[in-house]
């Protein structure tokens, strides 16, 4: 048995003022959702708070938007209708190629949002599907902003919500083998506007703004311009090396998949 | 500390550790059948339903099972048994390690997509490792699982 | 035949699938003390003080062994024929650590978790030495990993450890120097390959108990129970008569467990404290602290005349065994012994080189054993010679490779460890096997390369042999028993491990027997039931152990005549058996086999009638196979994607033609693993990035899209029933298919595994560049 994590406490409250207040109680106090990385999380917790008990289970539907509660599955959200028409299906993509289902029924979108793994392949994707988080104290906060934060707020993550644009998207993960963290993931979406996302670079999942305002800009989206855009995301999404490749050959891989992503989105 | 469960239909209580994960539990309680193979989510051999669903157990905490429903393999005797006559009939057994899991996680597909093509078993197992078979066999023998007419 | 070359369902399968108990760990005492090892953080160490005073007073703690508390006993934990062709350079525990997680000591408590918290509180101060991470600098460097004097070779293997070196080996058949000057086509080469790792989905696990009669009795998950006892007798100084080893279901072997690792210690904590105990390695243990494949450089040259025969080849090898040798030799010597026969028309041909120590994981037994490694490096080379020379790369092998009744000098000269055994090809449908994969990948119609758009379609090949246990040395028994109710007990030594040599010998006692696999009741292995056989190892369990089981169980049935002769009162040739009834010629006078077991246990004369018999193989006949690989690889990624692998196999009959299938299907698979997908990455300190399953990528069942694996009729005389072996051919050819299909794809050759889509992109770049 691989040596385990310290535990002082485990407690599933039943009020998310009163699991908030446990959490800021000491910066000893972890939160657990799915577990599914626990492991590789956290060595020694005083209080480990479950979100339990909290029934933030659910996946809701209306005309606007869905809103899926931060302990929903990855499973669940992969295998659910509506979602699975959301822009192309980008969603249930990139979450179905994220290890084995048997994860997937534990892990959660909470904890995959609140983990901000570099190898994420569900980052990008909320990226460019402009979700909202929802949370405890802060409220709303743009995946954006969450993404681009220094530090992960100490606050409970209620909620996600994506907005039932009508998008074309395209989703790509390169790796070695299909249970492998990715290599290199490109999310992208558009109906007026693109938005572009490269993760797992082997750093967090970034947004291509320049790269997306250059394509908002244009009239017509033709080989040239694609090729434009390409190098625009060549200078703005700074790529680096690690055990799954080096900072070349993501090079290349962004290059090819972008282009084939935007052509893709544009059919 | 105790938790209660109700482990292939019936209730039990262990004794446990907070920082004990379910695979843990299980095997000394004499559930041989799940088993351990990787410790980090990354094989498919600890596979267990919690609730109906395969997960790992080596990455669930026992103290989050309380009151919740886990099956092993030996709570599927009857559908381990269809399997493994159709493993045996296309030389899909190797070293067996993992059939047990891969037993409950067919199951599984069986109950959500029992029409699924080869495609889709793959998909589906793909967290299923196996290092013996070179999973050929096992594909052909989960059709004509999913096949059987109960 | 009846039973034999039938589809046979595995007869362990359902028990197995219902997860009955049956491997190593379930049979766990349940009170079993913990035992953990601490292991070295540094590559290369001297232990200066061991601090473990706050350790020992934990409530819960049993003991801390460090290397003090053994005697200075070297062995080698290789499980292979006595005495060893592997240096005794390993001591249960020792003052120096020679890699990143080498044993440093071992703390022994009732749970894990007080083993856990002892471990936290040990301090443990290392004289940092500077490491060799670098095998090819290993040779004559200052820095001397084995310094200590008490470590020693069995006999002759090349065993220089001033310099580094744990073996070394070489041979020269004819002038290579002359040869290659003579050629009209030479090409040189050189080529790496990867320490690939098992990742057999059970971890090596080990317990131990002590009996009422005050025997220690050891469950392991070994594929060499026999050859553990003697290392454990051995190494700890027990009396060999005290140990009894049990090989309970293995979940994979691989030849990772063909050696001992937790046993050692185990056993000396059951033996001194007289308490069970137990050890199940973590998956990171198993990666740093068992074993990998044998990293090697092979250079090769080739040369040619310019009618399209191959005249001459000349390898050297260079092998890492890291830290220990055990296997050094012998998997080194498979290099070139497995391989280069395969062209048995050349003038001249030299295989050399060293085996050294590095301060890495150990390299050890792998499937394959040597032979993956050099089919790589020749069979590439095959290719890079055929394209100097621009001539189609099949109809040179048809032209040059091993046919049917030929044989190879290099038979008689290489043997595993010592010399070897002059061979003729009884069976060799290499020929046969060439042209049906043409057929089965379509190879006319899609070599070298179909382009579309985004991809190249290419394909790929090579050929390849292994052997069939180890002449004169491997051994295998089998006792077989006839019960009342006229069914039989089986008992082998040999190791089931999951290739389903359980099903495939009780098979052949049934075909022998002329009975149903239900009537044959095998059981496998335990050091104090079942009669010696050396293991799972060097594809030989089919083929040796199978013919002891063949041989006892024919001896059995003659005694059997004898007794139903003596019941009728007639003589031996005047009965007739079928395999359920005994009859007399030329009478009506019958009697069922029921009849007669129960006569013979119960009524009549009683005895027992079981025959105890052996085989020792004088040759090792090399199953053969044709491997070829179709890819399509994107031209702007170079990402690959593997649309069908065909295996056409020469194994013999096939006992139990579905096992014998999966044998293949497994193989190639953890070829093509080796081949694309299994990188192994160290730190600049030489600690193994790649250590665990998240980061050390096996292929997985979305990764492969389509393996066609057949078998040529063939029929081996000297096999049981014609059989080869199977086991580890399949292994052999991924590497050298996949390189040339890429080769055939794009024109650059990868020389060094795995063929990533990076080195790819790399390759490319750098010849776009020139």
């Amino acid at each position: 048995m691989i040596k385990g994590m310290e535990i002082k406490e485990y407690i599933a409250p039943k009020t998310i003022s009163e699991t908030y207040s446990l959490l800021s109680e000491s910066k000893s106090n972890k939160v657990i959702a799915g577990g599914a990385w626990i492991k590789i999380s956290f060595k020694h917790v005083d209080k480990l708070i479950s979100l339990d008990n909290l029934a933030l289970d659910y996946i809701k539907e209306d005309n606007e938007s869905f809103v899926i509660g931060a302990m929903t599955t990855l499973r669940a959200i992969e295998t659910h209708g509506g979602l699975k028409q959301l822009a192309s299906g980008i969603l249930s993509q990139a979450i179905g190629s994220v290890m084995g289902i048997n994860i997937r029924n534990i892990a959660t979108i909470g904890g995959s949002i609140m983990g901000k793994f570099a190898f994420s392949d569900l980052l990008g994707v909320l990226l460019v599907l402009d979700a909202k988080l929802v949370f405890f104290k802060a409220g709303d906060v743009s995946i954006y902003d969450f993404v681009e934060m220094t530090k992960v707020p100490e606050d409970i993550l209620l909620e996600i919500k994506l907005k039932k644009d009508n998008l074309k998207g395209y989703f790509k993960k390169i790796s070695k083998t299909h249970l492998d963290f990715a290599i290199l993931n490109i999310a992208i979406t558009k109906r007026d506007n693109f938005k572009i996302a490269v993760g797992s670079r082997p750093n967090i999942a970034k947004l291509a703004i320049d790269t997306a305002n250059y394509l908002n800009s244009q009239k017509t989206i033709d080989e040239e311009t694609i090729e434009n855009a390409v190098e625009i995301a060549g200078n703005e999404i700074k790529l680096g090396d690690n055990l799954r490749g080096s900072k070349e050959y993501r090079e290349v891989l962004m290059k090819t998949y972008l282009k084939r992503g935007i052509r893709e989105v544009v059919k | 500390m105790k938790i209660n469960l109700k482990v292939n239909g019936i209730d039990k209580t262990f004794l446990i550790q907070k920082n004990e994960y379910l695979l843990d539990v299980l095997r000394r309680n004499d559930y041989p059948s799940v088993r351990r193979g990787c410790d980090n989510t990354s094989c498919g051999v600890c596979t267990v339903l919690l609730d109906g669903k395969p997960v790992p157990s080596c990455s669930v905490l026992a103290i989050r099972c309380e009151n919740k429903i886990i099956t092993t393999v030996e709570g599927i005797e009857k559908e381990a048994e269809k399997l493994a006559k159709h493993f045996g009939e296309l030389g899909a057994d190797q070293c067996g390690f993992c059939n047990p899991s891969m037993a409950l996680t067919v199951y599984s597909l069986k109950l959500e997509n029992k029409e699924a093509n080869e495609e889709e078993i793959k998909n589906y197992l793909v967290g299923n490792l196996c290092r013996c078979t070179g999973y050929v066999a096992q594909h052909e023998a989960i059709k004509r699982y999913l096949g059987d007419e109960s | 035949m009846k039973v034999v070359n039938t589809l046979v369902k595995s007869i362990d399968g359902l028990g197995i699938m219902k997860g009955r108990k049956a491997y190593t760990d379930d049979f766990a005492e349940k009170d079993s003390l913990i035992v953990k090892v601490l292991r070295s953080p540094h590559p290369f160490a001297k232990i200066v003080k061991i601090d473990d005073l706050e350790a020992k007073k934990l409530m819960g703690i049993e003991m801390v062994l460090t290397h003090k508390d053994f005697k200075r006993i070297p062995f080698t934990r290789a499980g292979q024929g006595y005495p060893e062709p592997s240096p005794h350079d390993k001591f249960v525990l020792d003052e120096y650590v020679r890699y990143i997680g080498d044993e440093v000591l071992a703390v022994v408590g009732v749970s894990d978790e007080v083993c856990q918290k002892a471990l936290d509180l040990i301090k443990v101060e290392y004289e940092v030495l500077n490491p060799i991470l670098d095998f090819e600098i290993a040779k004559d460097n200052e820095i001397i990993i084995h310094p200590e004097p008490e470590i020693h070779e069995m006999f002759d293997i090349g065993f220089k450890p001033k310099r580094n070196i744990a073996a070394s080996y070489g041979m020269e058949i004819g002038d290579v120097k002359k040869t290659l000057e003579s050629c009209d086509y030479v090409i040189k080469e050189t080529f790496y390959t990867q320490a690939q790792a098992h990742v057999m989905l059970e971890p090596h696990t080990v317990n131990a108990r002590m009996d009422y009669m005050n025997r220690i009795v050891i469950f392991s998950a070994t594929q060499t129970p026999f050859h553990v006892r003697r290392i454990i007798s051995q190494g700890l100084e027990i009396p060999m008569s005290k140990i009894r080893v049990i090989k309970p279901r293995v979940g994979g072997g691989f030849g990772g467990k063909q050696a001992i690792h937790g046993e050692m210690l185990v056993a000396y904590v059951t033996y001194k404290t007289g308490k069970p105990a137990k050890m199940i390695y973590t998956r990171k243990e198993v990666f740093e602290s068992t074993y990998s494949r044998h990293p090697m450089r092979i250079d090769i040259s080739l040369g040619a005349d310019k009618d399209g025969n191959l005249k001459v080849i000349d390898c050297l090898g260079l092998s890492d065994t890291g830290a220990y040798g055990e296997h050094a030799l012998t998997v080194f010597m498979v290099t070139g012994s497995k391989v280069l026969p395969l062209y048995n028309k050349v003038d001249s041909v030299r295989f050399a080189g060293d085996i050294v120590y590095t301060n890495h994981t150990p390299a050890g037994a792998f499937r394959g054993y040597g032979a993956i490694q050099g089919n790589f490096a020749l069979e590439s080379a095959i290719d890079i010679l055929c394209k100097k020379m621009k001539i189609d790369p099949i109809a040179f092998r048809q032209k040059n490779m091993m046919k049917e009744k030929e044989t190879s000098p290099i038979f008689a000269i290489m043997g595993e460890g010592t010399a070897g055994t002059a061979m003729n090809m009884e069976t060799c449908k290499l020929e046969e096997c060439v042209e049906r994969g043409m057929e089965l990948i379509d190879w006319k119609n899609k070599y070298p390369r179909i382009e579309t758009e985004d991809k190249i379609r290419s394909v790929g090949m090579a050929i390849a042999m292994q052997g069939s246990g180890i002449p004169y040395i491997d051994m295998g028994s089998a006792t077989i028993k006839l019960n009342d109710d006229g069914f039989y007990n089986l008992m082998v030594g040999a190791t089931e491990i999951g290739q389903g040599s359980d099903t495939v010998l009780t098979q052949i006692a049934a075909e022998e027997l002329m009975t149903d696999v239900e009537k044959v009741i095998i059981y496998s292995s335990d050091t104090d039931l079942t009669p010696f056989d050396v293991g799972a190892y060097a594809s030989s369990t089919t083929y040796v152990s199978g013919n002891a089981v063949k041989r006892a169980a024919k001896e059995l049935k003659e005694q059997m005549l004898i007794e139903a002769a003596r019941i009728f009162a007639v003589k031996v040739e005047d009965i007739d058996f079928n395999g359920e009834t005994f009859k007399v010629d030329n009478t009506d006078k019958e009697m069922s086999l029921i009849d007669f077991s129960n006569q013979i246990t119960y009524s009549h004369e009683q005895k027992q009638l079981q025959v105890t018999s052996s085989y020792v193989g004088h040759k090792s006949p090399p199953p053969f196979m044709a491997g070829f690989i179709e890819i399509e690889i994107d031209k702007e990624t170079f990402e690959i994607d593997i649309l069908n692998y065909v295996s056409v196999v020469d194994c013999g009959t096939t006992i139990n033609p579905m096992l014998a299938k999966g044998q293949v299907d497994g193989a190639i698979i953890q070829g093509l693993g080796m081949a694309h997908f299994e990188d192994v990455i160290y730190t600049k300190n030489g600690k193994l990035i790649s250590g665990d399953m998240l980061n050390y990528k096996i292929p997985t069942r979305l990764d492969v899209k389509k393996l066609t694996t057949v078998f040529v009729d063939s029929y081996e005389e000297s096999g049981p029933f014609g059989a080869k072996s199977v086991g580890e051919i399949g292994i052999d050819t991924p590497p050298a298919a996949l390189a040339n299909a890429v080769d055939n794809a794009l024109g650059i050759r990868i020389k060094d595994l795995p063929i990533t889509s990076e080195k790819i992109f790399k390759e490319m770049r750098r010849k776009n560049n020139e």
